[in-house]
């Protein structure tokens, strides 16, 4: 018996030793990172969904652009402090102007009247110097030739990723660069999502995308291949040509001003010849080796590790052309510490490292833990993070003041609306008493309410398309909906309920009942919520309509499906939102612009709504330069909407985001993707604290060691006894 | 035997072809091909044209299942079905609808799957069955009572308890391992502690108690006691021959979940954040990505199958009087 006691007192000593041991090394034993990196000058962040795509002519969710606005450089970029927001040069040197001519090629002035303006010029500089990221696709022997665009099959055959080619090289971003990824917007192979878009303004860019049609249908037949490489050198739009090696010229059909904007995004970013040489061997695809995987860019960053199932690696560009930090802001700026390092190089981060956390838990755990810099606020930890003062100002808990995490609040430039289809019968069309049922629905809604149930508080209500922060947007008293809204003491009410009964019974409709039938009004919503978190959401729904008498029908079914109606028209009710591309009012207004109807034109106008004088307007308005002009006619509108209300204008969402002390520079900006280079850490600090929040608490395992050895002694005790029993 | 192997495996063809043929029509009864188009093109701006186009080179702008345009055995061939469906026969993946090769896929994300499963399988068959035996020994005891207490109620927890009660307890309040992630090589290890602790501690109570039945069951017969009437002590009854005979119905459990072990554990990885096949196939439902969602199950039906095979295999195995006819 002793002898046990001694074997199972050295196993607990050993292990002690062995958790003792572990517990000296650097940093927490629940960190997931290497040791080696506790001190160094890199940002960890998380991310939910897998981007789909990073090839920069396909790539257009948040989700892909938190990656490939870092690698990618577009002519021009957001300034990162500015409010309104404003365009600055990114690879251009300057934000071009755009130059009008006339039907016969002739320049007109700028304030040339729009009837006038039969294209529209936009010449591009870029910077001189810029070289690319470190890439096969550029590695030359000797004698200048590419060493990897000429693979056998049984090298490729060899390969698995990127860094199994052993030499990378370089050049410098040329005009033709960017000229090749306007021709990549056209291939109808590459799937650009804007490829009809630009094609209506672009000139010649939808005869581009055929004429390659058919050579690229030549070029399988002739080469009996499934995917050619399609050199687009030698073919050429006729509104896009290459000005000298550093400039090229885009030519508009007509004036569109908010052009500009997309050349902020990635789809205008600079690509190669190269890169579709390289990635279009036969054999490449089969390896997982493409463009959609292996972004190819110029920009601060280059993605480093690409496994979207655990983790993305973003590391700095050794050949990055430089950058300097901006030294203007907003006035409030200053104070804040946000022009600290104003005119410093960029970027200050030597790495990203982006890892896959699907579930909010450990996500907030990690955060908590130290681990990772910055988080959004999932519903399940917002009561842990976010209190609301007596005087319902929202600040952090004192758990995290203690902390030293920070808080950070914005209105997103988004739109969550309830819309009605107004080729629906009931709810729909131009006459007096669907009008003013819609307007009755839009009071008794009462999404003040909504967004404190439902959104953890975090969102304002909507008085028109227009959030706030883009042009066009009013606010106060000026601001208001005046047919579901109401001033009182110097603030916005939502009117009472009495009166939307009584717009109901204006409408005929008196306690929810058809006055001409005397049968209750019934009305249906369409939705993809159906799960069991969605029901308390779906019956606050109903109250609201009870409210006025109306029955409210759910029909709840599949994402295809609801598409399927929406597209078809056969909807009544629904939720719908939209994000901001750009901050343009016509990027929100055109969402209700008859010809973008979703039934009739497969647009973005799912309520298909029409008016001719709200067509009209936006017609007018949707070129026009900011300014009184502009904001006249967008008041118009915006009163034409609220009298329709073809959509009950439901609420602009907030995004809330934390961050830890050491993480430096921190500024929402909702337009611009490629702020990872402002940002700058400390990493001494962030180690120090992760050691304080982390210690390992070992005596709970001791104990239950202890325990489960205590009590198996009883039952060793038995077993002897059992055992000499039964040799008696 | 090998012509019982070679029967079984030819059993299997209509089996696989009616899995296929049903994960099909499920599959498009929900997706549209211009659904899965919508989903992979995106949200915006996505007009018909590029819909038609994706298609095309997809091979989805096919008829379905019929193709009453094409003559003779066209019509059955030239189908998105015929197309999709016979060089899974040949364990020949193809291209997931985003392009990526699935057979490279499933092969690297099969590895932290197994990384998990098979320590779980292992250290939960000796948790599981020691836990049992000790029962066993002391049946009929305040030991058997409260441990089948415990066993029920720990059946009674539901897996996801055990999941966020662990990282809660582990590696947010005792601070001892990482709270999720994943790494290559060594390096993985300190990520699998907390999800095989998990794995293990979840299976205790179902395991214990199934195999607790089987011991009784053996305890009471016979052989066991003219074993103990030879005078053997009870451990050497319950380890050589209790444990030996209970085998048959323990090996069947373990051999049949063998190949499944490749397919993951869906909560598991998704809250460890492990990059295993376990997330592979529900990522690519909610993708709508038909060519993985065809190929996991068909892989699962035919690791399925094995199973079964290698049961009635390991039945010859472990007791010489069955026979394979």
């Amino acid at each position: 018996m002793d002898h046990q006691f001694r074997n199972m007192a050295y196993m607990l000593f050993g292990v002690w030793a062995v958790l003792l041991l572990t517990a000296c090394t650097d940093g927490g034993w629940n960190n997931p990172y290497p040791t080696a990196e506790a001190d160094r000058n890199i940002l960890y962040s998380s991310f939910s969904e897998r981007p789909k795509h990073l090839d920069p002519v396909r790539s257009y969710s948040s989700d892909e652009y938190a990656f490939i606005a870092q690698i990618y450089e577009p002519p021009l970029q957001y300034h990162f402090l500015k409010r309104p927001y404003v365009l600055e040069p990114l690879s251009a040197t300057a934000v071009p102007k755009a130059r009008y001519l006339d039907a016969d090629g002739n320049w007109l002035p700028a304030g040339a009247p729009e009837e006038t303006i039969a294209f529209s010029d936009y010449e591009i500089e870029i910077k001189q110097g810029m070289q690319y990221q470190p890439h096969p696709a550029l590695a030359r022997d000797g004698q200048g030739n590419y060493l990897y665009h000429d693979l056998t099959g049984e090298e490729i055959e060899s390969l698995n990723t990127l860094s199994d080619f052993s030499e990378t090289g370089s050049r410098e971003v040329i005009a033709e660069d960017f000229v090749n990824q306007i021709k990549r917007l056209a291939v109808p192979h590459l799937h650009s999502p804007i490829a009809g878009l630009m094609g209506e303004y672009i000139l010649g860019l939808n005869a581009f995308g055929k004429t390659i049609e058919d050579v690229y249908t030549q070029l399988k037949n002739e080469a009996g291949l499934e995917k050619p490489y399609l050199d687009l050198r030698p073919h050429r739009i006729e509104g896009v040509e290459v000005v000298d090696r550093h400039s090229f010229r885009i030519r508009l059909k007509g004036k569109y001003p908010q052009f500009v904007y997309w050349l902020a995004m990635p789809f205008f970013s600079p690509m190669p010849w190269e890169a579709d040489a390289f990635f279009s061997q036969q054999g490449m695809e089969k390896r997982n080796i493409t463009l959609d995987w292996y972004p190819f860019g110029s920009g601060p960053f280059m993605l480093t590790e690409n496994n979207p199932n655990l983790r993305m690696v973003l590391s700095r560009n050794p050949n990055f052309h430089g950058e300097q930090y901006p030294s203007e802001g907003e006035e409030s700026d200053k104070a804040l510490g946000l022009l600290n390092d104003a005119g410093a190089e960029l970027p200050f981060i030597e790495k990203a490292v982006y890892s896959l956390e699907k579930e909010n838990i450990p996500n907030w755990n990690k955060f908590l833990q130290g681990y990772y810099d910055t988080s959004g606020i999932s519903s399940d930890s917002f009561d842990q993070a976010v209190k609301f003062s007596d005087q319902g100002e929202l600040g952090l808990t004192e758990p995290m003041q203690e902390k030293g995490i920070n808080l950070l609040t914005a209105v997103t430039t988004s739109m969550n609306y309830m819309g009605f289809n107004m080729a629906d019968p009931v709810v729909g069309g131009d006459t007096e008493r669907a009008r003013l049922l819609r307007q009755a629905i839009s009071v008794a809604l009462d999404f003040e309410e909504y967004i404190s149930i439902f959104n953890n508080g975090e969102g304002i209500t909507a008085q028109s398309p227009l959030p706030p922060g883009i042009f066009g947007n009013r606010t106060g008293e000026e601001g208001m909906n005046p047919y579901v809204y109401e001033m009182s003491n110097g603030k916005l009410n939502r009117k009472p309920l009495a009166h939307a009964k009584a717009l109901m019974a204006q409408a005929g409709y008196p306690n929810g009942k058809d006055r001409e039938t005397g049968k209750p009004l019934i009305l249906y919503y369409d939705t993809t919520a159906s799960g069991p978190d969605d029901k308390a959401r779906l019956n606050w729904f109903s109250k609201q309509f009870v409210k006025l008498g109306i029955q409210l029908v759910i029909r709840a079914t599949d994402y295809n499906r609801f598409r399927e109606k929406m597209r078809k028209g056969t909807s009544q009710i629904f939720m719908w939102g939209w994000n901001a591309d750009y901050p343009d009012p016509e990027n929100f207004l055109f969402l209700l612009y008859g010809p973008n109807g979703k039934m009739e034109h497969g647009g973005e106008n799912a309520a298909n709504y029409s008016s001719p004088r709200f067509d009209a307007l936006f017609e007018k308005m949707k070129n026009m330069e900011n300014g009184p002009g502009r904001q006249q006619i967008i008041d118009e509108m915006v009163a034409i909407l609220r009298r329709d209300a073809p959509w009950v204008f439901g609420f602009h969402p907030k995004a809330f985001s934390l961050f830890h002390s050491w993480y430096k520079n921190v500024k929402p900006n909702l337009m611009a993707n490629n702020t990872l280079k402002y940002k700058r850490l400390e990493p001494e600090l962030r180690q120090r604290m992760r050691t304080e929040w982390n210690p390992p608490v070992l005596w709970p395992v001791i104990t239950l060691l202890v325990v489960l050895v205590v009590s198996a002694i009883p039952a060793v005790r038995i077993c002897r006894q059992h055992e000499r029993s039964a040799v008696r | 035997m090998m012509a019982y192997i070679i029967r079984r495996v030819l059993y299997a063809i209509p089996i696989l072809i009616g899995v296929n043929v049903l994960t099909f029509m499920l599959f498009f009864v929900v997706n549209s091909p211009d659904d899965m188009a919508r989903m992979h093109l995106g949200q915006k701006r996505v007009n018909q044209a590029v819909i038609e186009n994706w298609k095309q080179e997809r091979g989805y702008n096919r008829p379905l299942l019929y193709n009453s345009e094409a003559e003779g055995v066209g019509s059955i061939t030239d189908t998105v079905f015929f197309q999709k469906s016979v060089k899974l026969f040949q364990f020949d993946f193809g291209s997931s609808d985003s392009g990526r090769d699935i057979g490279y896929d499933i092969s690297q994300r099969m590895w932290p799957s197994l990384a998990i499963a098979i320590p779980v399988l292992m250290v939960g068959l000796l948790v599981n069955i020691s836990y049992a035996l000790l029962i066993a020994f002391f049946r009929a005891t305040y030991i058997d009572l409260w441990s089948v207490v415990l066993c029920v109620v720990m059946m009674s927890i539901s897996g996801l308890f055990y999941i966020i009660g662990g990282q809660y307890l582990v590696s947010k309040l005792l601070h001892l391992v990482p709270i999720s992630g994943y790494d290559t090589g060594l390096g993985a290890w300190k990520f699998l502690v907390l999800p095989v602790i998990i794995g293990v501690i979840g299976s205790i109570g179902a395991g214990t108690r199934w195999y607790r039945t089987l011991f009784l069951e053996e305890i009471n017969k016979d052989y066991v006691r003219t074993a103990r009437a030879k005078g053997l002590s009870e451990r050497v009854v319950l380890f050589r021959h209790v444990l030996k005979n209970a085998m048959i119905p323990i090996l069947t459990g373990v051999v049949v979940v063998l190949p499944l072990l490749f397919m993951g554990s869906l909560i598991t990885e998704s809250f460890f954040g492990i990059p295993g096949l376990g997330s592979y196939t529900i990522d690519a439902i909610q993708r709508q990505d038909f060519a993985i969602v065809r190929s996991m199950v068909f892989l699962g039906s035919v690791l399925y199958i094995l199973g079964l095979l290698l049961t009635d295999i390991s039945y010859t195995l472990v007791d010489p009087r069955v026979r394979l006819s």
